[in-house]
């Protein structure tokens, strides 16, 4: 059953200008090239790629961080979409709390200060850091700091989730538990998201559909269903489904 | 642990006196040369008794306030606008280097000339000599904001208020207050030195008057007194620093 988009990337590219300030289409460098998706409502889509495949890139030009050099980003419900973004570091402000940092975006949305905590104090709880509101981040473990990186993004309701590598940063046991975490909240809080991880385990974990970019300049190799069931539980990981699909995105990435 | 530590301090000052009361006592120095600890308090008891310290030391501590305050806005905005702007960089670096080449000391009597021997020429060498420090910190601490966390800031449209206010402020506020501190104890520098080269108040004007009448006591009163004012105007800024910066490793909390 087709749903609508919610988002429609035409035609995008990214050329970095070179070291003479040149970028036109010989001269600069080709981050992305001509990439084109559609993403339904509710959707995890995963971008799957090797470094240097501009998926970075193509999150800040999501989030309008960076301006692509020409193409369109469409998003259909309103011109200028909520963003959430994790970012591969947790990049939490130093100089506020575990909940002042969860905050934030609220704060810039102009909401009151009191609605602001009790929405900040349920995201904390979403995120299993309860006891932990008023701790500064350098006393955070990597996981726990990424957790506050995640509750940050979604505490503003968001109509977009951009996750740009957020667990890539952690060792390997709190990695996979995190993916079951943010599966769970995927589930509960219903948003679309588009994350972008060179693990191909963690593309089939999570998401709905993964996209393959190639090598730079990034272009859309191969746009993969994952239709294993949900929820996904750790041990899917070793199921023939799982397998059979994992060797398609392996060799796409090859 | 604490406690040992301010006890030691004390017992240090306390043998510093003694040994100061003992070359005066027996070093058979006239007191012109060396005064006395005693004698030091019973001038300091006096000045207090007939007003001419505190009269005195309120136009300094003004000067310092004043020239502080206005050296440390004036350079704040322009290190903000600077560390913004290559272009406003390149355009004024010519003169921020000269101006720090220039000895304050030996341009003193220059602006006291200029300005007159009142408090304004004080407040103006006074700023002059907490503008660099003041300034290069804040270019520093301003250019140290993390790109990531402008991401940050840009992935939620932040309006350039709150860009300013919630992150660059906050970001840069312990290189800033860092220079802050170096100010501070300049400002009262720049203060006495303005008011050595020509005054007719103030703790610099304190010390010319005692050394002209061999009243080396007065002297060692208005010394001691700058020496306070630096070390409470510092102390205010360590105070400020911890209330801020609480949540730095290197602060204690």
């Amino acid at each position: 059953m087709p749903t609508k988009p919610i988002l429609t990337v035409k035609d995008l590219s990214v050329v970095f200008p070179d070291n003479n300030g040149a970028s036109s289409p010989k001269g600069g460098l080709h981050a992305l090239e001509y990439i084109s998706f559609e993403v339904c409502p509710r959707e995890f889509v995963c971008f799957l790629g090797p470094s240097g495949s501009g998926k970075t890139t193509l999150l800040r030009a999501l989030a309008r961080i960076l301006k692509p050099t020409s193409g369109k980003v469409n998003f259909i419900q309103r011109q200028q979409p909520k963003i959430g973004m994790v970012f591969q570091q947790p990049n939490l402000m130093p100089w506020r709390t575990v909940l002042d940092n969860i905050k934030l975006p609220l704060e810039l949305e102009g909401m009151g200060d009191v609605k602001a905590r009790a929405k900040a104090q349920e995201m904390v709880e979403l995120v299993g850091l309860k006891g932990f509101e008023d701790n500064w981040p350098r006393d955070l473990s990597g996981g726990m700091a990424q957790r506050v990186g995640l509750a940050r993004a979604l505490v503003h309701d968001p109509d977009l989730l951009l996750l740009d590598e957020p667990f890539a940063s952690l060792d390997a046991m709190t990695r996979e538990r995190m993916w079951t975490e943010l599966s769970r909240i995927w589930q509960a809080k219903q948003k679309t998201v588009i994350m972008v991880t060179h693990s191909i385990n963690e593309s089939l974990f999570l998401a709905d559909r993964v996209l393959v970019l190639t090598q730079r300049p990034g272009k859309v190799k191969l746009d993969l269903k994952v239709d294993l069931p949900r929820p996904r539980k750790d041990d899917i990981r070793y199921t023939p489904a799982f397998g059979k699909l994992a060797l398609k995105l392996r060799k796409a990435i090859e | 642990m604490k406690n040992k530590t301010s006890l030691l301090g004390l017992s240090s000052i306390l043998l510093g006196l003694l040994a100061w009361d003992l070359l005066a006592r027996f070093g058979s120095l006239p007191a012109f040369i060396l005064p006395s600890p005693v004698d030091v308090w019973v001038r300091f008891l006096k000045a207090v008794t007939d007003g001419s310290l505190f009269f005195h030391a309120g136009v300094t501590l003004l000067e310092i306030v004043m020239g502080l305050g206005v050296g440390t806005l004036l350079a704040t905005v322009l290190g903000y606008l600077v560390a913004r702007s290559r272009t406003l960089e390149r355009a004024l670096s010519p003169y921020l280097v000269a101006s720090q080449a220039v000895p304050l000391v030996a341009i003193a009597p220059l602006l006291v000339i200029w300005f007159g021997p009142g408090m304004f020429s004080k407040v103006f060498i006074c700023s002059l000599i907490v503008f660099f420090p003041v300034l290069v910190n804040t270019i520093v601490g301003v250019r140290a904001v993390p790109a990531a966390l402008h991401d940050l800031m840009r992935s939620y449209h932040a309006a350039r208020r709150d860009i300013l206010f919630k992150l660059e402020v906050p970001s840069a506020l312990p290189i800033f207050l860092g220079g802050l501190r170096i100010g501070a104890t300049l400002s009262v520098i720049g203060a006495v030195v303005g008011e050595l080269v020509g005054a007719d108040s103030g703790l610099g004007f304190l010390i010319n008057v005692g050394r002209g009448q061999y009243d080396t006591a007065l002297v060692f009163v208005a010394l001691f007194t700058l020496m306070a004012l630096a070390l409470s105007l510092y102390g205010l800024v360590i105070l400020v620093e911890r209330r801020f910066l609480a949540w730095q490793e290197s602060v204690e909390r």
